[in-house]
């Protein structure tokens, strides 16, 4: 991914002024941030550092207490509370909206009362009205891409956590996302399965999708972001591509974060 | 014990049947879809709902049946209003006012195993079903129900059981289901002792089947609690 074409490529994600508080604990302060289409953007950050609350906020898992979201064309209109706090002005749009974003989770989160082929055409049948042939299809397609086509008829009970995940991430690409959200994807798993994991993400980036990984893999980060972003105590600490900022980092902390 | 006299009265007491599983199975239908509103309204977050239900539960488990089946038969008809009302001829029925009093009873129990099965649901697969960009309906019908289902119907089960026994307490109200009938036999005959073991072996039977029906819904509803089976897949998909 050369730096000149993601600059020119219309912007997928925008995030703007962002706050957010838990109670008396300011998470997020103000924080601002683009991904361009096939963008695949890092967020690291040390735990409590708010990056996962960030993403959490672009599909609205958490409703930020001010700043806007723009997802492609469309910003997700909120209304302020006097609390100070905001909610979603129109659900349905925020579900529209969350329909063009693909979340993976650290704990996978799969239905547990659905084999993984049902957890895959869930979604594309029940929330975009898909034809069921056509979204098995799909889903088969899907589960021989991340490796797991033997698995279609498997509950996730009985997977392994790479397994899981991966079929978590089949999950998401089902809906055909503009932009693929992972929130620390192999922090949960055995370090032997973290690279199955990893080798799908890393095919995904290839393909040219787009992508705002919050993780702890340095080497992903660093081999396949186009960009990095180091959060520090709810604040941007250092961004920019990963030369930069794994080679001559500005920042004292962010040279001691990649140290441990 | 006389084997005859036995026979005899088990061929009465099975023609009681169908009346004994009339009223319990509308007691348990009727009071299902009132125990999964109760269970919503105490999960809603919306404190004047969720005390109503509180207070409902509080009452019709806190009172005994029996209180309740004698104030709906007995006293209901006490008030002009209700006479003169529309469900009079439903409430002047014994039946029915059995029928009201074990749903009305029911629920109360069955709102907090739907409750204790809804709070089991892992709020991470609400949040994917969320994240997928699923309505609230869709989420609650799709993923928390059927899993808030699988975790509460061992718990219902046993409040079905409960609820066939339960019956025999509209006998006091003239219903001739089968306690109703073993106690006319009974007067008629004063052979307690055969009468009342062939009237428990009846309920004995219909609780055996109705275990087995909801052992089996179970194991129908639960594959992804057993060891899949060996070979589940023709699909012919080559590994990335």
């Amino acid at each position: 991914m050369s730096a000149s074409l993601s600059a020119s490529a219309p912007v997928a994600v925008s995030i703007s002024d962002l706050h957010k508080s838990f109670g008396p604990l300011e998470v997020l302060k103000g924080i601002s941030l683009q991904a361009r289409e096939g963008e695949v953007v890092s967020i690291l950050g040390s735990s409590g550092s708010g990056k996962s609350t960030l993403l959490r906020c672009i599909n609205m898992l958490e409703v930020p207490d001010a700043g806007s979201i723009t997802v492609g064309d469309e910003t997700i209109a909120l209304k302020s509370l006097p609390n100070g706090k905001s909610r979603p002005a129109d659900r349905r749009q925020v579900e529209r909206v969350r329909s063009r974003l693909g979340m993976v989770f650290q704990s996978f989160n799969l239905w547990s009362h659905k084999t993984v082929l049902e957890n895959i055409i869930e979604a594309p049948i029940h929330v975009q009205k898909r034809g069921k042939a056509e979204a098995v299809e799909e889903a088969e397609a899907l589960l021989a891409k991340v490796g797991i086509a033997d698995k279609r008829n498997h509950y996730p009970a009985h997977l392994s956590g790479g397994q899981q995940q991966r079929a978590a991430i089949a999950r998401a690409l089902a809906m055909r996302p503009k932009v693929m959200l992972f929130d620390e994807p192999t922090s949960a798993l055995d370090p032997e399965l973290v690279g199955e994991v990893l080798r799908v993400m890393r095919n995904l980036a290839e393909e040219g999708r787009t992508m705002l990984v919050v993780t702890h893999e340095m080497g992903f980060a660093r081999d396949v972001s186009s960009r990095v972003v180091f959060l520090h105590k709810g604040a941007i600490e250092e961004e920019g591509t990963p030369a930069d900022v794994f080679g001559n980092s500005k920042s004292e902390r962010f040279r001691q974060f990649i140290s441990n | 014990m006389d084997f005859a006299f036995a026979w005899e009265t088990l061929v009465s007491l099975l023609a009681a049947v169908p009346l004994t599983l009339q009223l319990a199975a509308s007691a348990i239908l009727l009071g299902t879809v009132l125990a999964l509103l109760l269970a919503l309204a105490r999960l809603s977050g919306i404190r004047p709902l969720d005390w109503l239900a509180r207070l409902y539960i509080f009452v019709f488990r806190g009172t005994p049946l029996l209180v309740q089946i004698f104030l709906i038969y007995y006293g209901m008809g006490q008030f002009p209003a209700i006479r003169h009302s529309i469900v009079w001829p439903l409430l002047r029925e014994p039946y029915w006012c059995a029928i009201l009093a074990l749903m009305l009873n029911t629920a109360a129990y069955s709102a907090e195993i739907i409750r204790g099965g809804l709070l089991s649901v892992p709020h991470g697969q609400i949040e994917a079903a969320r994240a997928s960009g699923m309505s609230s309906f869709l989420v609650f019908r799709r993923i928390t129900l059927p899993l808030a289902i699988r975790q509460a119907l061992p718990g219902y089960g046993n409040e079905m059981i409960s609820m066939v026994k339960a019956t025999s307490l509209a006998s006091i109200i003239t219903l001739m289901e089968v306690t109703g009938t073993a106690a006319k036999i009974i007067s008629e005959t004063y052979r307690v002792i055969e009468v009342f073991v062939v009237a428990g072996a009846v309920y004995l039977l219909i609780n055996f089947v109705l275990t087995r029906l909801v052992g089996l819904i179970e194991h129908w509803l639960s594959p992804h609690l057993r060891q899949p089976r060996p070979i589940t897949s023709l699909s012919q998909g080559e590994p990335a």
